[in-house]
Order: C-alpha cells, then sequence, then structure tokens
C-alpha cells in the first residue's frame, strides 16, 4: 500500500494572550491509500483540529502535511480550495446540509466546483443518492428528513464528486444505535466497494469498529490499536 | 443549478422577510419613478414651443397686469415679427373643481404666433374670428363635457365679474375644437376674444396678462427683450420678458418647488430603504455563517462566495426595483392621460439614474457582509453551532 496523506512533525498551537496552548507537538501519521482509520481520544484532545489539517480548513503551526506528493502547507487559500473540491469529501456531526436547497441541490454543490455540464451533473447526484438509497428523497429538503436521512445525503454530497479521501467528523455523533450503524455500515462500503480512504473522528467504540485501524489521540500523542 | 439559482435558493430561504424587503424597495422605486415622471413634465414645459418666442410680463410677477398700450409698442421693436396678448380667465365648468384652463386673447395675433402649434380647420377659425362670443376649445375639455361645435356654453371665471348680470359667468359659442399640431403638444386650454372680455368685466379694462412675442430669429432673443424691458423701464408698469419655456417653468415652480420635494422625498425613502434593507442582509448572511463555512470546506473559493453574497443583494434590490420602475413608467401613462400634461413620462435618463441607484443600493448593502462571508475563517465559522 502506498501512502495517501501523512504529517511529518505537525504541531498545533493557540496563542491566547501570554499564554501558549499546545494541542500536539510532533505529530507523525501516515494513512494509507484505501485505510479506514477511526480516531478515537477524550474530548480536547485535537481529534477535530488534525482533521481539519488534513482536510486543508486549518493551518499546522509547523511540520509538513503530505497528499499523494502535493504538499499542502506549500499552497495558498486558493490551491487549497481547489484541492478541497477535487480530493475531500466531508461528513460533519451535524450533517451541514443547506436548508434552502433540496437534497439533490445540496448533493449538487461540489460538482459546481467542476466543469462538468448540466446532464453529467443531474447524472452523478442521480448515482450518489441512489448509492446513500434516497433516490426518491432528490426533492426534499432537509427540514423534511430525519437526523439519518440527512446524514445520508452529507454522504452523498461528500462522495458525488468522486474524491479519494472522506474525512468525518462524529458522523453518528447525533443518530441512534440502529440508525448510526446504517450510516458506518454505509461509510465501510464506501471504503471496500469504492476504496475510499475514511478518516473519522468518533466517539463511539462501536463505530470505531468499523475501521480497520483505531488511533488514540492523548496528550498529543497516538496510541495505535489494531481492530479486532 | 447555477450561481443564480443557489442565489435565489438562499435570498427566499426567509420568504416574508424577502418579501418585505422586496416591497420596501419596490415602494422607493415605485415613488422614484413616479416623481422622475413629474419632475421631467415640469422640465419640459414650453419645450413643445417655437425656440423664437418670447414672453413679457409685468416684473414684479406674472400675475400683476400690463396696460394694452404696450402691445403696439412692443410690435414696433425691431426684430419682432408678431406680438399678442392674453389674459388669465380661470374658468371652470359649472363644478368649480372642473378647471378650464381659458386665456382671452387677441384671436388673430395669437392665432398667428401658434400656428404651428395648434391643428384646426379653416371653417372653424373663421367662425372664431367672425364670433365675439366665439370659444376655441381643445379636443379633450370638449369631449370631457360633452360640447360640439356651435354648442352655447357658459364658463365661470374664479376671478372677474361680468358686468352686465353681475355673475361670474360669460356665454360663449364653441367656435372650434383644436388639437396639438405636434405629438408633444397639448391643447388642454380654451381661448376666447379679448375685446369680448375687456368690455365686459368690472376691472381690468384695458390691461393684459402677458405678451407672447415672435421674433424672427432667435440668436436675437435676448437683444429684444433688452430693449423690450429697457423701453418699460421707470415707467408704472415695468417688464420682464424672457424665453416662453423659462416663462412656463416660472408658471409651474408656483406650484413649489418640485425639484427640491422629489429629492428630499426619494432621498429620504432611500436612506431608510438603505438602512433597513443594509441591516437585514448583514443579519442573513450573519445568521449564514455556518452555512458559508461548509461551503469553502467543499472548495467554493472566496471570491465566489464573495460574488454570490453581493450577488444576492443585487438581485433582491433588482427584483424590487426593476418592475417598480417598470410600475411607474405605466402609471405615468395613465397620468398622461388623464392630466395632460405632455412631459410626463419615464424617460431614458431616468430610467438610468434609476438603475444606477439601484445598483448603488445592492452593492452598498452586500458590500460588507459579502466582505465578511469572504474573509470568513472556515475553523470558526464550522465551530458555531
Ligand atoms: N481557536 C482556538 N483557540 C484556542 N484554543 C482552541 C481553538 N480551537 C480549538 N482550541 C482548543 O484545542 C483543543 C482541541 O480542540 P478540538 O476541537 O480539536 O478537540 P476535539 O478532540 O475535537 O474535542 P471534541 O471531542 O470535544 O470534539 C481544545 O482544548 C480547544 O479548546
Ligand atoms: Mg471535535
Amino acid at each position: 500500500m502506498t501512502a495517501l496523506i501523512s504529517i511529518q512533525g505537525g504541531a498545533k498551537r493557540f496563542v491566547k494572550g501570554r499564554e501558549t496552548i499546545t494541542i500536539f507537538d510532533h505529530l507523525d501519521m501516515t494513512i494509507e491509500q484505501g485505510d479506514f482509520i477511526a480516531i478515537m481520544g477524550p474530548s480536547g484532545s485535537g481529534k477535530t483540529t488534525l482533521l481539519n489539517l488534513l482536510g486543508g480548513i486549518d493551518r499546522a503551526t509547523a511540520g509538513s502535511i503530505s497528499f499523494a506528493g502535493q504538499r499542502l502547507d506549500q499552497m495558498n487559500e486558493g490551491q487549497l480550495s481547489a484541492w478541497r473540491a477535487a480530493n475531500v469529501g466531508f461528513i460533519f456531526q451535524f450533517y451541514n446540509l443547506m436548508p434552502a436547497l433540496n437534497a439533490a441541490r445540496n448533493v449538487e454543490l461540489p460538482l459546481l466546483l467542476t466543469s462538468l455540464g448540466a446532464g453529467e451533473r443531474k447524472r452523478r447526484v442521480e448515482t450518489a443518492l441512489k448509492i446513500v438509497g434516497l433516490a426518491e428523497r432528490a426533492k426534499h429538503f432537509p427540514r423534511e428528513m430525519s437526523g439519518g436521512q440527512q446524514q445520508r445525503v452529507a454522504i452523498a454530497r461528500a462522495i458525488v464528486a468522486d474524491p479519494r479521501m472522506l474525512l468525518c467528523d462524529e458522523p453518528t455523533g447525533d443518530l441512534d444505535r440502529k440508525t448510526a450503524d446504517e450510516i458506518l455500515s454505509m461509510l465501510q462500503l464506501l471504503n471496500k466497494e469504492m476504496g475510499k480512504t475514511i478518516i473519522m473522528v468518533t466517539h463511539d467504540p462501536e463505530a470505531a469498529r468499523y475501521a480497520s485501524r483505531v488511533l488514540h489521540l492523548d496528550k498529543g500523542r497516538f496510541v495505535e490499536q489494531v481492530a479486532a | 443549478m447555477s450561481d443564480f439559482t443557489l442565489i435565489l435558493a438562499n435570498l427566499f430561504s426567509r420568504k416574508l422577510r424577502a418579501a418585505l424587503m422586496l416591497v420596501a424597495i419596490f415602494f422607493a422605486f415605485l415613488i422614484f419613478g413616479v416623481l422622475a415622471g413629474v419632475q421631467n413634465g415640469f422640465d419640459n414645459i414650453g419645450d413643445s414651443g417655437s425656440e423664437n418666442r418670447l414672453v413679457t410680463t409685468n416684473k414684479i410677477n406674472f400675475t400683476q397686469p400690463l396696460p394694452l398700450a404696450y402691445i403696439s409698442r412692443i410690435r414696433s421693436v425691431e426684430g419682432v415679427v408678431g406680438a399678442s396678448h392674453a389674459n388669465w380667465f380661470g374658468g371652470y365648468y359649472q363644478d368649480p373643481k372642473n378647471l378650464v384652463m381659458t386665456f382671452a386673447v387677441d384671436p388673430e395675433s395669437y392665432l398667428n404666433i401658434y400656428a404651428g402649434d395648434v391643428a384646426l380647420a379653416a371653417d372653424q377659425k373663421a367662425a372664431f374670428l367672425a364670433d365675439r362670443t366665439g370659444l376655441l376649445v381643445g379636443r379633450k375639455i370638449a369631449e370631457k363635457n360633452g360640447w360640439k361645435v356651435g354648442d352655447r356654453i357658459p364658463l365661470n371665471s374664479n376671478i372677474y365679474t361680468n358686468k352686465n348680470t353681475g355673475k361670474q359667468s360669460w356665454e360663449f359659442t364653441i367656435s372650434g375644437i383644436v388639437d396639438p399640431a405636434r405629438e408633444d403638444g397639448s391643447t388642454d386650454w380654451a381661448i376666447f376674444h379679448y375685446d369680448y372680455f375687456s368690455e365686459s368685466v368690472t376691472f381690468g379694462q384695458n390691461t393684459i396678462g402677458y405678451v407672447i412675442i415672435e421674433t424672427a430669429d432667435k440668436a436675437l432673443n435676448m437683444k429684444i427683450a433688452k430693449v423690450i424691458d429697457e423701453m418699460f423701464a421707470n415707467s408704472p408698469a415695468e417688464t420682464a420678458t424672457d424665453t416662453e419655456k423659462a416663462f412656463g417653468q416660472a408658471f409651474a415652480a408656483q406650484l413649489g418647488n418640485i425639484t427640491l420635494v422629489i429629492t428630499l422625498v426619494v432621498g429620504a425613502a432611500f436612506f431608510t430603504i438603505l438602512m433597513i434593507v443594509g441591516n437585514t442582509m448583514f443579519m442573513a448572511v450573519r445568521e449564514r455563517t455556518r452555512e458559508i463555512g461548509v461551503m469553502k470546506t467543499l472548495g467554493f473559493p472566496s471570491g465566489r462566495i464573495f460574488k454570490l453574497v453581493l450577488g444576492e443583494s443585487l438581485m433582491l434590490s433588482a427584483i424590487g426595483a426593476l418592475p417598480a420602475l417598470a410600475a411607474s413608467a405605466g402609471l405615468l401613462i395613465w397620468m398622461k392621460k388623464t392630466v395632460g400634461m405632455p412631459g410626463l413620462a419615464l424617460t431614458a435618463p431616468y430610467v438610468a439614474l434609476g438603475v444606477g441607484i439601484m445598483l448603488a443600493l445592492g452593492l452598498l448593502t452586500g458590500l460588507i457582509p459579502a466582505w465578511n462571508a469572504l474573509r470568513l475563517n472556515i475553523v470558526t465559522a464550522l465551530g458555531r453551532q
């Protein structure tokens, strides 16, 4: 397997007045192409911060981040935007769909950043909604859907542009056990069948079982466990 | 879905709020459009007149009379081709509200000077000149009151009393019905013989309201005006001579300083709308901080987010303003028909001004929210639950 994304000597510090808060320091991590990683750890340990660095929406204080040979830490804002649009799908705890747009349009959003024509976009949106089992909900607005359904729309949005990597921050944190398992199975399927590299932050040990590797982040250090 | 549909969806995500803002903008631009049309009407008073016509009035103001004898002295001035005179009669028919803008004039010289502006059948003209109690009236007024050529009708004055009857009423025979000779002209007036007026009024005999002069060349206008006013300087009735257009505008100015009123009303309305819409846009975009953070996360570049937000306020402004400008143009067409003021119209310069104000409103209300959206930090935006 080849490394898809890696951090070398990653550090994140916040300066608050005279105080400097160090979230982590000298962090090294390599994630292989096709991995399904679960990141666990106590609240405030820096899981979201790490995910933000990997997703190119936040910058490390020090260290380098490489994605398939490209240095994220050397890109400017515009390059990072374009890189995210092409390579990363994001899935959040609270779905983060656009309330003014129906499911199909929410899913279509990332495709507006591509050069695809309207017909091809429509086709891809339909496919993505079919994969998450919501083809018949295309015209529904987020407020008309359950949490689980909204999260599935969010997954469709994350995969519609066919990115190599999915970043999920507590994707089942707001869902009941049964719905959570459905979402997790879906992620597992995307990992196994479509080869998506998935990095998922979770508090839920059950959720972590769907991953192929579990990393425990605590006090700025990783403790690895291989999933059963 | 295009950026356009995305902008629309965001704009109308709160339907009531959007509707209220649109109504406010609509009425502001409706007021603007109608007032601009009225302003245009006043701007164009006298425009239909010929450029080589002057009007001489009493220097004190044009409601003060001039001696009748002035007319022959003015006719003798070099460069004056013809001169006629008119008295404001202040007419109405039956009801004081049913105004008929009526003048007592010197018939032959008056019709000569306005020959190019008034279309009148030759037999009707002859009948008017021959009949001392004849009245020439514009077609709109005649139709409104159901008058036909040959009818005998009474007209009341709200200024003069008829010494033969002791009433403020005169009998006339409709000798002819006049039409404007040009498309932008108007004949919403009536004229009758000065002699009939002068012999029967209880006061004001042998005085005239103002003199209309036709000059040989418009280049001579100012020189002739100066000669006339100097001729009557230091007399009991000094004169002021100006172009017919200036006279018409001075007459209209009696109705108040329209331009100032328009500027104040429109200015106040727009300032209010600017504040309301600006504040609402600011809050609307703030509410969507998280959504904008998500858009950026998905890879929408900041510049595109800026355009989307600015596009939203421009769209709001346009959806409110363009129908309002169209509606005001329609309203002015209707007003023009009913009031009969030829210049009442939303002309291209005012449409351009309206569109300019519309763009300014959109930009002013959208720039700050758009700038905030542009600079929004993704992590901070996503952190807000
Ligand atoms: N902008 C900031 N300024 C200062 N400190 C910050 C800032 N953002 C995050 N932190 C701190 O960084 C630490 C890690 O935050 P992070 O959100 O990554 O934790 P987390 O592991 O995702 O926690 P949770 O499980 O509760 O989501 C926290 O102590 C937080 O207070
Ligand atoms: Mg977190």
